[in-house]
Formats: structure tokens, sequence, C-alpha cells
């Protein structure tokens, strides 16, 4: 089973790698890379939302603050926008942190709504601070841009980086600490599980790589205005909807829910025109409904559809690859 | 047994508003024994617990585990000195593994996966709990339930157990094997504190009793006494008809 599971990462590696030679053109090249993208922003939500139970309803205010770290280094000081993947995830972190001292202490939802109000406010912000950040003229990159293949590479790293140091947390005593406080912070308590300290240490990764995938995005795209970065509806919501879909609290999950996301998404674009909303909408309901723990949660039930076999093996959440 | 006081509660008070639920109650319980809680519904007995590990502030009095004034401090940081609880309505961490849910508890002492497993195994086997290891928790039977609470508060490595309506809900033969259980964890070294209705457990277990009503003591002494004390037959049947 082990030697199995190794060379299946080594397979899926070798695959990653040679994806953008196997679709050889720009159009299949973006897509795969806003697949990585969102798979990035998808695993790093998850660490938080979905092994730990704190559910943030704005990380957009983590991923537009690495992108505006990347935007507002090239606009003020002319330098290179690449600077902003070394700052973007520390201005990130450290805005996670007063946030995390102070909600983490309560129970309810006081945490998710702070979060939400918090992206809102960089958005209002970073749109009427027009002399620092341009405002809703947004940030335009002029400068000569390498082909889409080292893109590709570089978000397959942070990917890399976003799911390794998940996998770490997660086999460690932080995974069964995170998981514990999810299920019953009282119980997790009376463990012995500092829990608001424990609840930090996931928001601090999440908000890290949340903010280097925004830095990478700035770089990537080379345009970026408050409503894009900071928006409510297309990150914020989209990341929760992308773990939902590939599976809460598994790691392949948001990996899975990026593809799915994406090619739908363009599918439906493409074929159903102003409706595609409303036909994702559908989609995540009928997931909901169906899978309720997404599609790589319920791979369990695929097994057992296809194959017969392992009937009831169901683990705990820290079980499952 | 020596007569060292691990737990000494001194003269403490917990009010929600207007109500009193502990009405200045002082005891201490002694090194190595099982010290019983009885006392009719609602008469204070798990908020005494509540107070112990401080899930509830005390409205006043101290408590001192060993030489240490607990009553200020965190549930967490209680459990790490070594006072852990098993809770009367159960709290499974439910889309875990029983024995995910026990390494949870013996991540407390170290932080290496493979000695919380073993350490988590060890106290499985002990509690007989062995052949549900891979069951989600969420899923177990109440007695199995009753059963991991014990053994993922064990897997702290406790001095101090407590133990909240362990048998309650049980069959008679359930209700043996967690006094089995509960007599060994004593002769593990383990103090406890049980909070009881079963009388079974109270009187084949407990050294000492203390009956409380309303959130006062009616009377501490050994087991046979308490529960033949006149006050405390009153306190559960109510007064004799006039």
């Amino acid at each position: 089973m082990h030697r199995y599971r190794i060379w299946a990462a080594v397979a899926f590696a070798l695959l990653a790698l040679a994806l953008p030679f196997i679709f050889n053109s720009p159009y299949y090249q973006h897509m795969l890379i806003l697949i990585l993208i969102w798979a990035a922003l998808g695993t790093a939500w998850n660490l938080l939302g979905g092994y730990c139970g704190q559910v943030s309803f704005g990380h957009a205010a983590f991923f537009g603050l690495g992108a505006y770290s990347a935007g507002l280094l090239y606009l003020h000081l002319g330098a290179s926008p690449w600077w902003g993947l070394a700052l973007g995830p520390v201005v990130a972190t450290l805005v996670s942190l007063p946030i995390g001292l102070i909600c983490f202490r309560l129970r309810g939802p006081y945490f998710a709504l702070a979060m939400l109000a918090l992206g809102e406010i960089f958005r209002l912000v970073f749109l009427n601070w027009i002399s620092f950040t341009n405002g809703p003229r947004g940030i335009l990159m002029v400068a000569t841009r390498p082909g889409k293949i080292p893109f590709y590479y570089l978000a397959l790293a942070i990917l890399g980086l976003a799911l390794w140091w998940s996998y770490l947390l997660i086999k460690s005593k932080f995974g069964y600490y995170f998981v514990s406080i999810r299920e019953d912070q009282d119980a997790a308590e009376a463990l012995g599980i500092p829990t608001t300290r424990y609840k930090l240490y996931a928001l601090l990764p999440s908000a890290f790589l949340t903010g280097l995938v925004g830095a990478f995005y700035m770089n990537y795209v080379a345009f970026i205005e408050p409503n894009v970065v900071f928006s409510l509806g297309n990150v914020s919501v989209m990341i929760i909807l992308v773990v939902i879909l590939g599976g809460v609290a598994t790691l392949w999950g948001p990996t899975v829910g990026a593809a799915i996301y994406i090619a739908l998404g363009e599918l439906f674009r493409a074929q159903l025109g102003a409706a595609n909303v409303l036909a994702f909408g559908v989609l995540v309901c009928l997931v909901i409904l169906f899978l309720p723990n997404g599609v790589v949660g319920e791979v369990d039930l695929f097994k057992r559809l296809l194959g017969g076999k392992r009937r009831g093996d169901v683990g705990g959440s820290l079980g499952s690859p | 047994m020596t007569s060292v006081a691990v737990l000494e509660v001194r003269k403490i008070v917990k009010r929600f508003g207007g109500l009193v639920a502990v009405d200045n109650l002082s005891f201490a319980v002694r090194e190595g024994e099982i010290f019983g809680l009885i006392g009719p519904n609602g008469s204070g007995k798990t908020t005494v617990f509540n107070l112990i590990n401080r899930f509830f502030p005390l409205t006043s009095g101290t408590i001192h585990f060993g030489d240490r004034r607990i009553d200020v401090l965190s549930p967490h940081q209680i459990c790490a000195l070594g006072i852990a609880r098993a809770f009367q309505v159960v709290k499974p961490l439910r889309r875990m593994t029983v024995l995910e849910n026990v390494m949870t508890g013996a991540f407390l002492r170290t932080r290496n996966v493979r000695r919380a497993r073993q350490k988590a195994l060890e106290v499985l086997d002990f509690c007989k709990l062995m052949h549900r290891k891979d069951f989600p928790a969420g899923k177990l039977t109440i007695a199995d339930r009753k059963r991991l609470e014990i053994a993922r508060a064990l897997a702290t490595e406790p001095r101090l157990l407590l133990l909240d309506e362990t048998a309650a809900g049980l069959n008679p033969r359930e209700t043996e094997e967690a006094i089995d259980i509960i007599r060994q964890i004593r002769e593990l070294g383990v103090t406890i504190i049980v909070v009881e209705h079963v009388m079974k457990v109270i009187t084949g277990i407990c050294d000492r009793v203390m009956a409380i009503n309303f959130g006062r003591e009616i009377t501490t002494g050994p087991p046979a006494a308490v529960v033949n004390h006149p006050e405390v037959i009153k306190a559960y049947l109510g007064e004799a008809d006039a």
C-alpha cells in the first residue's frame, strides 16, 4: 500500500510537470495556471477552515494584500514585483495575527464575521486611498513578460509548498489538535489543548500561503484593482466553494475542486453565456446534497459503486489521504 | 493510604445571576482515594467539576491542586497539571476514530506521533476498547462512548481524574465493567472523584462520599453511612408527608 502510494505520487508529479507540454496552447496553459492558483488558495483555506473548523469568509483580504504588496512595490519603488513574493506573505501573516488574537478567544461566528468585515474593509480602503493605491484604476504593470510556462512551474511550486506544508502539519500533533478543536472545543480544552494558540497556528500559515498566491497573481496577470483582488463573491466565497466541491478537510480536495471549478466554469461560460453562474450554483447545490464530503471526501463511495470492495471502510478525517 | 490532600477546595461559591449553584463548599481529596460526590438532580455536582477544571470561574473561594492554586488557571493548563475529566454528556471527537481521539489526549505528554499512538493503544487495551480502535467515535454505542471518555482522559496521564456519571445509562453488566475499570485506574495510583447516581458504584468503590443538595454539603463520610443518613434520604425522596 505504501509502495503503491509512492509510485502514484511520482507518476502524478511527472504528469504535473509534463502538463504544459501536453496542452501546448496559451489558452489551456492559462487554464492550468488558474487551476493551480485556486488549488493553492483552497489548500491554504482548508488548513484553517477545513481541519481547524475556523471558517473564514474573508480570505480575499490576505489574497489582496499579497497582490498589492507586489503591486505597490512596483508602483512606488519601481521594484520588480517579484519581491512581492517575499513581502506579500509576510504582510498577510502580520495582518492575520491581531485578528486571530482577538477573535479566537471567542467562540461562535465571531471569527467568520470579523474576516468577512476585514475583506470588505481592505477593499474599501484600497478603493478610496487613491494617492497610495491608485484606487479603482488599479495597478497596471508594463513589463516584458516571459511565456506561460515559467508561470506554470512557479504556480506548481507554490501549490507544492502549500500541499507539503499542509501534509506535515496534518500528520503531526498539530493536525490532531486542529481537528479536535473543530470537533469539540470544550473537549479539546479539557484534554489540555490551548485552543486559542492552536487556532492561531492554523491561521498564520493559511494567511501566509494566501498572501503568497496573491503576490503570484499580480505577477502573472499584471493588473490588479481592489474590486477584483479583495472581492467577496469572486475570491473569498469562491475559495470556500472550491474546497466544498473537492472535499473539506482532505489534502487533495481543494486541488480536485479547483480543477472542477475552472474546467466547468469555462465550459459553462462558453456554452451557457450569462447563465453560467446559475449553472455553477446548481452544481454546488448538487454536490452539497449528494456528496456532502466533496468529491475527494466521498472517494470511498465511488470505490464502492465501482468495485464493491472495502465497504464501510470509514476512517477519521486524519486517516484518509 | 496517606492523608496528603491532592485537591483542596475551600469555601467555593458559584452564583449564576440570582441562583446560588454552589454554596460555600469545602472538601479535600486525599492522594489515592476514590471520592464520591452524590446528590439529587440539580444539586450542583457537575457544577463542582466545572469549577475544578475552570469551565466556569468561581464567584469566590479557592481551589488548590497540590500546593498550586488552580482556580486562576485555564482548563487546558489545569489538564496539563494533571487533572483530567470524563464528561457526563460525552464529547467524542465524532469525525475522528477512537484511536485518534485517544491519541489527541496522549499528545499532551509527547509531540511524537508514534509515541502518542503507542500510548493510546496501551490505554485502549486497558479500557477494553481495542476492538473499536478504527471506529469513527461518532458511531459508538453509549457504553463505548463513556469508555472512550475515560480512555481519552487517561491518555493525558492525570494524577486526578474527574468522572462524571460514568455509569449512567449502562446496563448491569456494563456497569460492572465500568466499576472494574475505575478500580484498575486507582491501582495505577490515580486519585479519582466520581459524580454518580448509580448507588452500586458509590457503595462499591468509594472510600469517602460527600452528599450535597442545593450546592451545600449535607454530610461526608464512609459510603454506607452517607447513603443511610436521614438528611440524604430526605434530599433524594423529599419530606415525609405530614
